[in-house]
């Protein structure tokens, strides 16, 4: 894979710092040369081209960019690329398989959870986290799970329902 | 955004991280969660030129009571372990109760109570917590460990009293000598903001009075706030509607807020008296106060 950086400095081509990272993303096996400043949110989008994790604030508070690291949510625009070394992640792309969609993305359009968009995949990711460590999830606690997601559409009513379809979808 | 250019390292060993922050100097900086650091790199706020990250050392992801009630938290407990840890709510109330309040859910899987100390934010939660409840951190460099009360460690905003070739490696929280009661309340505009108001209350009773307690203020002054003497009044004494009301004028008496985007002095220190209050009222599982 390669990574094409913006050059902005007289650093010698040669003293630049790479680093060799073997990794699997959405269940596929990866080895990428990494720049140790590159943020993950980068390598998924630049370097991967899996253009479905959105940057968005830059700055920690929206929540656009969650993945999932070894099935934790995090949030890959505070995460160096370096860090998933050995790890393995899961973005919005890996939810569907090729003839079906996940729960979440069905809840998602039975329930009406998205507007712009923009917000969704991170909404997603953060919703797998939960229903994958509390299946049953009430109201309160899917609020409460996704507090860390911004939607500047201000639809959270909807993201709520969806969420809980889908948990409801994936009970049965 | 991306961060100036730095050198990598994620040593195996704690003595192979603290050579490397020895031979970078003032220039090094340890990596644990990263979601205040990263951010700050992002921002060009800090530039460090070499990165040690610590994420890959063994053995310091706990969160753990030794058998006299001495809480230790390792140097890579997230505060999502401390949310959903099975030890605190029946051990340590104040740190259940600021656990679920840090940041918001996805950086709580990263961060970590003792990079947040290290850090030393001015309106961070857990120096708040940690102070209160009377904690030091332990630091490990070249010539051993040393143990530095919370009180001492942080020496100013973003500043800390560790040497460039030292980690801090462990929060501790003393065994209580009676029983721990308290809380910690934060009022936020929305999750993940900066505390306008956030206060830590610690208090150990035994029989009907109070042994010891800690009370500290966050987001009300240019740095955590002690507040000694709002602590000090209760000891000796049961809690009562009395003297928790005292303890709470104590408290916002000590407090210095500004007046600024999230609320005017008058309201925070306020809210500071009523945080006290409301936590020491439920701290009063004595139940012979008057209702």
């Amino acid at each position: 894979m390669t990574v094409v950086y913006e050059d902005h400095d007289d650093q010698a081509a040669s003293d630049v710092p790479v680093r060799r990272i073997r990794f699997t993303i959405n269940g596929s096996r990866k080895i990428a040369e990494v720049e140790p400043r590159l943020l993950l949110a980068h390598l998924i989008r630049q370097g991967l081209g899996l253009t479905g994790t959105h940057t968005g604030c830059d700055t920690t508070n929206c929540g656009a960019c969650t993945v999932l690291v070894d099935g934790r949510a995090v949030k890959s625009c505070t995460m160096l690329a370096v860090q998933v070394d050995g790890r393995e992640i899961t973005t919005v792309e890996g939810l569907a398989t090729a003839s079906e969609l996940h729960p979440l993305q069905e809840g998602f359009k039975e329930e009406h959870g998205l507007q712009c968009g923009f917000c969704t995949p991170g909404m997603m990711m953060a919703a797998k986290a939960l229903l994958d460590s509390n299946p049953d999830p009430t109201e309160e606690d899917v609020r409460w799970a996704l507090s860390g997601n911004l939607c500047r559409c201000t639809g959270y009513q909807n993201i709520v329902k969806s969420v809980l379809w889908a948990a409801e979808k994936l009970r049965s | 955004m991306y961060p100036s250019r730095f050198r990598y390292e994620a040593p195996r060993s704690l003595d192979e991280a603290i050579d490397l922050l020895r031979m970078g100097g003032d220039e090094a900086k340890v990596l644990a969660g990263g979601q205040s650091l990263v951010p700050l790199m992002k921002l060009r706020f800090a530039s460090p030129e070499l990165i040690v990250d610590i994420n890959n050392l063994p053995g310091l992801d706990y969160h753990r009571a030794d058998p006299d009630g001495t809480i230790r938290v390792g140097a890579l407990c997230r505060h999502a372990d401390l949310e959903h840890s099975a030890l605190l709510p029946g051990t340590q109330p104040t740190m259940a109760a600021a656990a679920p309040l840090i940041a918001d859910p996805i950086v709580r899987n990263r961060g970590t109570l003792v990079g947040s100390l290290c850090h030393a934010d001015p309106q961070g939660d857990w120096a708040s917590v940690v102070m209160a409840l009377g904690g030091h951190i332990v630091a490990q460099g070249p010539g051993g460990r040393r143990t530095i009360p919370i009180a001492d460690f942080v020496t100013g905003p973003f500043q800390n009293v560790l040497d460039p070739d030292e980690i801090a490696v462990e929060a501790v929280i003393p065994a209580p000598k009676g029983t721990p009661a308290g809380g910690y309340l934060k009022l936020e505009r929305r999750v993940g903001d900066f505390a306008t108001v956030g206060v830590a209350v610690a208090v150990e009773t035994l029989g009907p009075n109070v042994i010891r307690a800690g009370i500290a203020l966050t987001g009300v002054g240019g740095s955590t706030i002690a507040a000694t003497a709002a602590g000090e009044a209760l000891v000796g004494k049961p809690l009562t509607a009395q003297t928790i009301e005292q303890a709470a004028g104590l408290a916002a008496e000590v407090a210095r807020p500004r007046t600024d985007h999230r609320g005017s002095a008058e309201f925070k220190r306020h809210i500071v008296r009523t945080f006290v209050v409301r936590i020491l009222s439920r701290a009063d599982t004595t139940a012979e106060r008057a209702a």
